[in-house]
């Protein structure tokens, strides 16, 4: 752990970095493989929806000795329609029927009881309507928009309209690969689901919050030096909080991955469950994004700005010049030199708007 | 929760480190003392937890009347469900509007589900039929029914309060009297009078009401028989309204079209059984009714509306019920196959408008408005989804979210204790505010608004434990930087603290404003989760503001975490802090924070 923390100072110093925003194209690239690949097994596989959008029933009976093989054909003769069973941790079944409405439903828990020998009080029944799904899905769209509008006009207000930007592209591509996850890997997509995923919305910006704080405050006076590029100092900025991002990542998914094997491994799927795979997954995403996403396009939209391009122009100018002197234009060396000597040595043109305005 | 400030002006416990402190214990206590005064130790569990029915209905507007639902027909609604579940003896039951046009009914376990159900599912069946015959049905000692008169033969003048006080509410408008306005606060009453609006001066209900039992009267009888019909005779004597059983199913499938019996209650709050003849207007020919206080009397009353069809009706059946002995000259209000209102009538009543009188009281009266325009509304619900959760699953499912947030509670302590050390203390301790404040807040909630936990709820709060954490882990953070540029430990944790503090608050005003579009927007469970996640989200800024930085600004003085033992999570070499003077930092000094001492 010692070694975690030297590391984090040597991050932190900029000693050692990773150069995600200069790989920022191979990111990218790999990003919108995902996102390829993600839309693609959207459109082959589609998603798996559970009864809560179809319409339908789930039974959930208590610990049982028939087999689920044997629940299944009993539900399927009652109800001449498909069955899923499932047995769960506690002996029980969960047995899933679709395209049900809610009257049949009721007859069909009788004989359910009946088959397995148990009494109906003691099912758990969930019967749901067709048309409720579409209600679900209707204001989890809403809520999705209203949200990313009020977000973008917070972070552009907090920070700047360009890291609001970045940090809803990254967003979004958070929500396309858990999406693109759920339709691959065939997981069922139940209410719980799309509550996770709406946490997700405020739980990925928290990590692009953190990083975009550090960057905003590590590029404050940009202008009055010449020794970064913009996406020098953003990289820096993200690697100096780069152990912060991790240990916030790790965290969240500590708890959230309790509830995942927890409430997998006791109840077999349910909302415990539902809640916190789409959370999982979107977490991951989440702190993928705001590294190698969110950051380098923070970079990029910054290095168009008329200043940036100027800052870009002189600290090329002053490495051109320090290299003609026989000096090696490493980061390291110049990390070495007192911040003293950089400031009062700037050499190379001076834009007008890279004048300091405060002497320090 | 605002946007980060850009100054670094010195915090608020800052200064004072105790007294932050010393106000969060205090209202931890208070909190606590408050929750164990109440009685309320526990948080309320959602239907999901404790067992129990849960139905969702979806107010649908006829094709024509799309604006039907709108607030207070979906608040009609909401009365009318209520009454109907709680009719049931249900306790606790809860009705809520949900979203524009939702209603979320709560049944907690040992009830009658698939009774509940009906009863909720369905549009309100109201009718007007004729009385042919109401007796008296009283619980434990059935009253001696004193068949005053043999069968077959009506017997208007039927003992008349012969029988004490027991009757009063039963006495009945005497002849050439205005209605009575017996003072009768409960209940509906029956012995209402029906008349023309604008009342006419007082022409009298004929004849005395019955009390005790009625035998039904042969009379010209309108349509079918239901006073020969041997079966519905049969059914009739047999019936006993005192039993909730029978009274919850007696009526309740009868066809409009045929005769039937049903229960309901006088202005005594007794219960009386009808015999009723087949339906004759329908509920929904009312065009709008309501109570309202007659001011020239002083007495409430129950004003009624017909549309055209249903003042052809009406006007037809009061003509012919008017010349009928009591008691054929009333007529049943029957919702849902309960009297709720059985008026004589005086007069044929032409025009469509007529009003009920008797005696009400605000209430009542109102309340019989609601339920009369109620049968009028477009208003019909569709069930969207039933949850019937055992008690046994709910007590499993909260075992197992309980376990997994203990486990993941654990996770995060010991990945916080390894990586942090001695500073993890902290974080723990805050942690464990935190709790503190959330299980208190929860459990007073519960009776305070009628929150209850739900499973998506638990998952909020499990999912809040990492939140919570991040903030700690921001803060510390930002001190190990500090001290990796060479500071002590407590200008470090001062200096900090102005920029973990900004942090802090965009990234948890980010998860406010998600629980709070969520909370706003969803339905149903997904409103759980987004509240607790809110709710946990403006206590992590309290407890980071009030208790964990005053608790480190402290500790910081102290000699485990002052003095930076290796142990501490604090120790420079471990951070590999430069020495000051090859600082490298290329901040500008920022100016001194005033140093407590």
């Amino acid at each position: 752990m010692s070694r975690l923390g030297n590391l984090g100072a040597r991050l932190y110093r900029g000693e050692v970095g990773y150069d995600f925003v200069a790989k920022r194209k191979f990111w990218y690239a790999v990003s919108i493989l995902i996102t390829i690949t993600a839309i693609a097994g959207l459109a082959v596989r589609g998603l798996n929806m559970g009864i809560e959008f179809k319409g339908g029933a789930v039974y959930t009976t208590p610990q049982t000795t028939v087999s689920a093989s044997t629940a299944e054909e009993i539900a399927e003769e009652t109800a001449g329609h498909d069955a899923i069973v499932q047995e769960l941790g506690t002996g029980g079944l969960r047995i899933q029927v679709s395209g049900l409405d809610t009257k049949q439903a009721n007859a069909l828990k009788d004989e359910i009881a009946a088959g397995i020998d148990v009494p109906a009080k003691e099912i758990t029944a969930e019967l749901v309507g067709p048309s409720w799904g579409e209600q679900i899905a209707n204001k989890a769209w809403t809520g999705l928009g209203v949200f990313m509008i009020l977000v973008v006009v917070y972070l552009a207000f907090a920070f700047e309209w360009r890291m609001a930007l970045a940090a809803l592209i990254a967003l979004i591509h958070d929500l396309t690969i858990t999406v693109g996850v759920y339709a691959l890997v065939g997981f069922e997509v139940t209410p719980g689901t799309v509550i996770g995923l709406l946490t997700i919305l405020g739980y990925s910006l928290y990590d692009t919050v953190v990083v975009f704080d550090g960057l905003k405050e590590g590029s404050k006076d940009i202008t009055k030096q010449t020794r970064y590029t913009y996406s020098e100092m953003a990289n820096r900025s993200l690697n100096g909080t780069l152990v912060r991002s991790i240990n916030t990542t790790v965290v969240a998914l500590l708890p959230v991955a309790g509830l995942l094997f927890i409430g997998g491994g006791f109840l077999g799927a349910g909302m415990l469950n539902d809640i916190s795979l789409s959370l999982f997954v979107g977490l991951a995403a989440g702190a993928y994004s705001s590294i190698f996403i969110a950051t380098p396009l923070v970079a990029d939209l910054k290095e168009r700005d008329p200043q940036m391009i100027a800052l870009r122009k002189r600290v090329l100018a002053k490495r051109a010049a320090a290299a003609a002197k026989g000096e090696t234009p490493d980061g390291e060396a110049l990390a070495e030199v007192p911040e003293g000597a950089a400031a009062a040595g700037v050499v190379g043109p001076r834009g007008r708007r890279g004048r300091p305005t405060e002497k320090r | 929760m605002a946007a980060p400030k850009k100054g670094r002006r010195p915090s608020g416990g800052q200064g004072r480190p105790g007294r932050a402190l010393a106000l969060i214990l205090i209202a931890m206590v208070a909190l606590t003392g408050g929750m164990f005064w109440s009685g309320h130790t526990t948080p309320r569990l959602g239907i999901d937890l404790a067992g129990g029915t849960t139905i969702t209905l979806k107010a649908e507007a006829e094709p024509g009347k799309e604006d039907a639902v709108n607030e207070t027909n979906m608040n009609t609604a909401i009365g009318i469900i209520e009454r109907r579940v709680n009719g049931l003896g249900v306790q606790e039951a809860e009705v809520q509007k949900q979203g524009t046009d939702n209603i979320i009914v709560n049944i907690p376990k040992g009830t009658d589900e698939e009774q509940a159900r009906q009863q909720v599912g369905t549009t309100a069946q109201l009718y007007f039929r004729p009385v042919v015959a109401v007796a008296a049905s009283e619980p434990a000692a059935p009253e001696p029914s004193p068949s005053t008169g043999p069968s077959g033969s009506p017997s208007p003048s039927a003992s008349p309060s012969g029988k004490g006080g027991t009757d009063e509410g039963d006495k009945a408008t005497a002849p050439g009297s205005s209605p009575s306005p017996s003072a009768t606060t409960q209940g509906r009453a029956l012995t209402d009078a029906l008349k023309k609006a604008p009342s006419p001066s007082g022409s009298p209900s004929g004849a005395p009401s019955p009390s005790g039992s009625t035998l039904p009267a042969p009379a010209v009888s309108p349509s079918a028989d239901p006073a020969t019909d041997a079966g519905l005779q049969a059914k009739f004597a047999a019936l006993n309204c005192a039993d909730p059983k029978q009274r919850s199913s007696v009526g309740k499938a009868a066809k409009p079209t045929e005769p039937t019996v049903a229960c309901g209650r006088n202005g005594l709050g007794q219960w009386e059984k009808f015999l009723l003849g087949p339906s004759e207007v329908d509920g929904k020919e009312v065009d709008d009714a309501k109570g309202v206080l007659d001011s020239q009397r002083g007495i409430w009353i129950v004003q009624l509306e017909f549309n055209g069809k249903g003042a052809k009706e009406f006007a037809e059946i009061t003509g012919r019920l008017a010349s009928q002995p009591e008691p054929q000259n009333r007529f049943a209000i029957a919702l849902d196959g309960e009297v709720v209102s059985a008026p004589s009538v005086d007069a044929a009543i032409p025009g469509g408008r007529a009003e009920i009188s008797g005696s009400f009281n605000q209430e009542s009266a109102q309340d019989l408005g609601n339920i009369l325009s109620y049968g009028a509304l477009p208003l019909s619900f569709e069930e969207q989804s039933v949850t019937t959760v055992t008690a046994a699953l709910g007590g499993e499912q909260l075992r197992a979210g309980l376990i997994a947030g203990a486990i993941g509670l654990a996770l995060v302590i010991i990945y916080l204790v390894a990586y942090y050390r001695g500073l993890s203390l902290i974080a723990i301790l805050s942690l464990g505010a935190s709790a503190v404040l959330t299980y208190t807040i929860m459990s007073l909630l519960g009776p305070a608004i009628g929150f209850a936990l739900n499973l998506p709820a638990v998952c909020g709060a499990i999912v809040a434990i990492g939140i919570t954490a991040d903030s700690f882990i921001v803060y510390f953070e930002r001190i190990r930087d500090e001290i990796r540029e060479g500071r002590t430990l407590r200008p470090a944790v001062e200096r900090a603290w102005p920029r973990a503090r900004r942090t802090i608050l965009v990234s948890d005003f980010v998860s406010f404003l998600a629980a709070a579009v969520l909370f706003i927007v969803t339905v149903g469970k997904v409103q759980g989760f987004a509240f607790t996640l809110g709710l946990t989200t403006l206590l992590d800024v309290v407890v980071v503001f009030l208790f964990t930085k005053p608790l480190m600004t402290i500790l910081a003085r102290g000699k485990f975490f002052g003095g930076q033992h290796p142990w501490s999570g604090l120790d420079p070499k471990r951070l590999g802090a430069q020495p000051p003077l090859r600082r490298t930092t290329r901040r500008a000094p920022a100016p001194i924070e005033p140093k407590e001492a």
